[in-house]
C-alpha cells in the first residue's frame, strides 16, 4: 500500500515511498526511518547508500558453489582447508551460515536457490541443479550431503537429486532427522519419532 | 476461551505457504467443514509442536480457534502418517497431485464427507504402494463427486448405446460421441470399449477392487489421456503437479492424433 504522504518535501516523500516498498516496512515505519535518515550525520547516510549500491554492483554468484559472494570463486571454495571431495547441498545461502556456525563441517557447499515445489510450479530447471551435476561430473567429489529442509519440498528435492546423482557412483547422504535439542517427545509428530527411532545411536561405554 | 470460539476437526493439509517470519498458512480439507484456510503460528520454527502437522499431506485431528480472517490452529495430533510417501518420489508426486486436484475441484466451506473419506483412503493406499490405477480411480471418483463425470456409455448426441464400438472422447462435450456423430474437426480421440468399461468400473468400485483390473498398456494410455485432457478442460489449465508427475514417472501421454483407421471412420 502506498503511504499517504503530506507533501512537505519532494525528496523526503520519495524516500518514504521507496522505504515503504521494503518487506516488513509499513507506512509508519517508512516515515520513522526517513526522518531518522534526515537527522543522521551525512557520512552515516552516505555509507548506507554506498552499501546498498555495492550489494547490487559487487555481489555475484560464485561459479562453483552458487553462493552469493564478492569474488569468484568465493572464500569457501578458494580455501585450502576445505575438503573438495564432499559437497553439502543446501536450499539457500543462509543455510550455509547456519552450518558454518555449527563448525562441524569442513567440506564445500552448493546452493540450489530454492526447492522443487510441484504445487507452486517450481521444477528442477528453476534451480541450480544443472550446475551441481556439472560439478559432480568433474570426478573430484566422493560424497554429496543433501541438507535440504525436512519438508515436503525438501524431501522431493532430495529424492530427485538422489535419483540424478546415484548413477554417477557418488555416495549420497541425507542429514539425519529426529528430535530437536530442547524438544519434547510428547509434542513430536509420528514421522519425526519414527525417523528418530530408525536413526538411534548406541551410547559410548 | 469459550468453547464456541474453538472447534475440532479431522483435516488433511492440501497446501501450505510461509507467512511472516515463522507462520504457515495452510489449506485444509476437513471432514466437517470441507475446505478451509487456517494459520499455524510458529510452524516454521524447529521444535514447534505444529511443525510436523503443517506439512502438505499430513492427516491429523486439529483444534482451531476462530480468527478474524483466518482460523488459528492451536493443537494437532496425527491420525495417520504416510512414511512411504516421504521416501518415494513417485508416491509423493502422486500424493501432491491428489492434493492439488482436491484443492482445485472444491470450494471453501462446502462439506463433503464422502470426498474426505476418499482422500484419506487413497493416500493410505498410495502409501502402501498402489500406483497409477489408484490415481485414475481417485480422478474418476472426484469427477463423480463434483458432478463432472463424463458420459461414457452412450453417444452424447444421438444417445445411442456404444456397447463394443469405439467412441470418440471429446472433453469439451463432456464424454464420448459415436463414429457417426463425431465431426472431423472435433479433437476427439478413440476410447475403446474396454477402456470405457474400465473407467466406469473404477468410478463405481472400491479401492480394494482396483487390483482385480487388468489393463493393456494401450488401454491405460487411453484412460490416462482422456482423464488428463478432461481435467485440463474443466480447470482451464493442466494441474502443475501433473506435469511434475509425468516428469518423475516417465509416463508417456497419448498424443491426440487419431489412428488412420479411426480417422477414416469419423
Amino acid at each position: 500500500m502506498r503511504p499517504r504522504i503530506v507533501p512537505t518535501s519532494e525528496p523526503l516523500s520519495r524516500l518514504i515511498e521507496e522505504l515503504n516498498k521494503l518487506p516488513g516496512i509499513g507506512p509508519k515505519s517508512a516515515q520513522r526511518l526517513a526522518y531518522h535518515l534526515l537527522r543522521a550525520p551525512k557520512e552515516e547516510v552516505l555509507s548506507l547508500a554506498q552499501a546498498i549500491l555495492d550489494v547490487k554492483e559487487k555481489v555475484i554468484l560464485c561459479s562453483q558453489c552458487q553462493n552469493i559472494s564478492d569474488s569468484d570463486p568465493c572464500l569457501l571454495c578458494r580455501s585450502p582447508d576445505r575438503d573438495r571431495g564432499v559437497i553439502c547441498v543446501v536450499e539457500k545461502p543462509l543455510d550455509i551460515l547456519a552450518l558454518e556456525r555449527s563448525g562441524a563441517y569442513k567440506g564445500v557447499y552448493h546452493v540450489l536457490h530454492g526447492l522443487i515445489s510441484p504445487l507452486d510450479g517450481v521444477g528442477p530447471e528453476d534451480l541450480k541443479i544443472k550446475e551441481l551435476m556439472d560439478r559432480l561430473r568433474s570426478g573430484e567429489v566422493k560424497e554429496v550431503i543433501l541438507a535440504t529442509n525436512p519438508t515436503i519440498e525438501g524431501e522431493a528435492t532430495a529424492m530427485y537429486l538422489h535419483r540424478l546423482i546415484s548413477p554417477l557412483g557418488i555416495r549420497v547422504t541425507r542429514l539425519a532427522r529426529g528430535l530437536p535439542f530442547g524438544g519434547d517427545l510428547e509434542y513430536a509428530d509420528e514421522l519425526t519419532l519414527m525417523r528418530a527411532l530408525e536413526g538411534r545411536q548406541p551410547l559410548e561405554p | 476461551m469459550s468453547s464456541s470460539r474453538t472447534y475440532k476437526t479431522e483435516a488433511i493439509v492440501l497446501r501450505g505457504s510461509g507467512f511472516g517470519e515463522a507462520d504457515r498458512v495452510l489449506t485444509l480439507y476437513t471432514r466437517e467443514k470441507g475446505k478451509l484456510r487456517a494459520i499455524a503460528k510458529g510452524a516454521s520454527r524447529p521444535g514447534s509442536k505444529l511443525a510436523g502437522y503443517a506439512q502438505v499431506l499430513s492427516h491429523s485431528f486439529m483444534t482451531l480457534a476462530r480468527g478474524r480472517n483466518l482460523d488459528i490452529i492451536t493443537q494437532s495430533q496425527a491420525v495417520r502418517s504416510f512414511p512411504s510417501l516421504h521416501s518415494d518420489l513417485e508416491r509423493l508426486s502422486r500424493g501432491l497431485y491428489i492434493a492439488e486436484l482436491v484443492d482445485s475441484f472444491t470450494a471453501e466451506g462446502v462439506e463433503n464427507r464422502g470426498l474426505f473419506d476418499l482422500l484419506c483412503c487413497c493416500l493410505e493406499r498410495l502409501d502402501q504402494g498402489d500406483g497409477e490405477l489408484l490415481l485414475h480411480f481417485f480422478e474418476l471418483k472426484l469427477l463423480k463427486f463434483s458432478g463432472y463425470f463424463p458420459e461414457l456409455e452412450a453417444c452424447l448426441r444421438c444417445r445411442r448405446a456404444l456397447d463394443k464400438e469405439t467412441g470418440y472422447f471429446v472433453a469439451s462435450e463432456g464424454g464420448v460421441l459415436c463414429p457417426e456423430c463425431c465431426p472431423p474437426e472435433a479433437r476427439g480421440f478413440p476410447l475403446s470399449a474396454p477402456s470405457r468399461k474400465a473407467m466406469v468400473f473404477l468410478s463405481r468400485s472400491f479401492p480394494q477392487a482396483i487390483s482385480r483390473l487388468r489393463l493393456s498398456p494401450r488401454q491405460l494410455h487411453e484412460i490416462r489421456s482422456a482423464i488428463k485432457e478432461y481435467i485440463a478442460f474443466l480447470l482451464e489449465r493442466q494441474p502443475r503437479s501433473r506435469l511434475w508427475l509425468e516428469q518423475v514417472s516417465g509416463e508417456k501421454v497419448f498424443t491426440f492424433k487419431p489412428e488412420p483407421e479411426y480417422n477414416q471412420r469419423c
